[in-house]
């Protein structure tokens, strides 16, 4: 199934390998500020209505 | 209806909410089928063996930085003019995409580069001027986090943009018409026969959608967050007036 990539092997795995790091670099990030944004955001609102009453 | 009803935080929360599942769904399904059928179902090159490989990530990638400046420029414009803090958020959550897909353009570059033409990197005008772009990018970014006050940051980052632009448009077009130095020509042209051939034209124009969808949907998610983040600070800044 993995086609032969003769000599050039390193070159065509080393590119899509960084680039599969640098995407899932950024998406994890992504995730990780996400839910930081949403916790806080969350907290936020909870303590206004206690604070409302 | 008008587009600038999105301009209103709750309005923007409430589409983004609604297309982000399917934009991310239909971005995996592109990249997927274009990635699968480029790299596992395309001849080797006559003249660049299995190399012709990298051209379903590096021209995609470049091609989607340089849309992601002009996605930013447009909102940074519209900051200047109108003043909507959403379109702002949405300029700043575009870089960090626009830089990653730079340095993936950037790498793989470098990786195609190294044997073909027998070096890593060369100051050719084209790579020089792509290189400048993701220092724009990286300035852009840091500028954001070093005005404390968010709508000096925005006014700031807006002008950066701008400037910035001018590499954006030297990028897209400098292979047309920067001829020295030793980056090819243009992969994909209105012209048909300036074209790759169509065993790889097609893999790699589905390629490209899928990092465009990416992009979109990275950019959805981001800027929801830095609402949720505005709006947790405009909370918390309440709290302590009380």
């Amino acid at each position: 199934m993995m086609p032969d990539l003769g000599k050039y092997a390193f070159a065509v795995l080393g590119s899509y390998g960084v680039t599969a790091l640098l995407l899932a670099g950024l998406l994890v990030l992504t995730l990780v500020q996400r839910a930081r944004a949403k916790r806080l955001l969350a907290e936020a609102e909870a303590r206004m209505e206690k604070a409302d009453g | 209806m008008s587009i600038w009803e999105y301009a209103n935080p709750k309005k923007f929360m409430a589409l983004s909410g609604r297309v982000l599942p399917w934009v991310a769904g239909l971005a995996a399904l592109t990249l997927a089928a274009g990635l699968v059928w480029g790299f596992f179902l395309t001849p080797d090159d006559y003249k660049q063996g299995s190399t012709v490989k990298i051209i379903y990530i590096h021209v995609p990638a470049a091609s989607a930085a340089i849309n992601a400046w002009a996605v930013m420029l447009i909102a940074s414009l519209v900051w200047i003019v109108r003043r909507h803090h959403v379109s702002a958020l949405v300029a700043k959550a575009a870089a960090p995409v626009g830089l990653t897909f730079t340095l993936i353009a950037l790498v793989t570059g470098a990786f195609w580069g190294q044997p073909m033409w027998g070096t890593w990197w060369a100051w050719d005008p084209r790579l020089t001027n792509f290189l400048i772009f993701a220092l724009f990018y990286l300035g852009y970014i840091a500028l954001w986090e070093a005005v404390e006050n968010p709508d000096t940051a925005a006014d700031l980052t807006g002008v950066l943009c701008i400037v910035g632009s001018v590499f954006a448009l030297l990028s897209r077009y400098a292979v047309l018409f920067w001829n020295q130095g030793l980056h090819q020509g243009a992969s994909l042209s209105m012209d048909a026969q300036e074209n790759v051939s169509d065993v790889y034209w097609i893999p790699l124009v589905i390629c490209i959608a899928g990092f465009e969808l990416l992009f979109l949907a990275l950019v959805l998610v981001r800027a929801r967050t830095e609402i949720r983040t505005r709006r947790a600070q405009a909370l918390m800044a309440r709290e302590r007036l009380a």
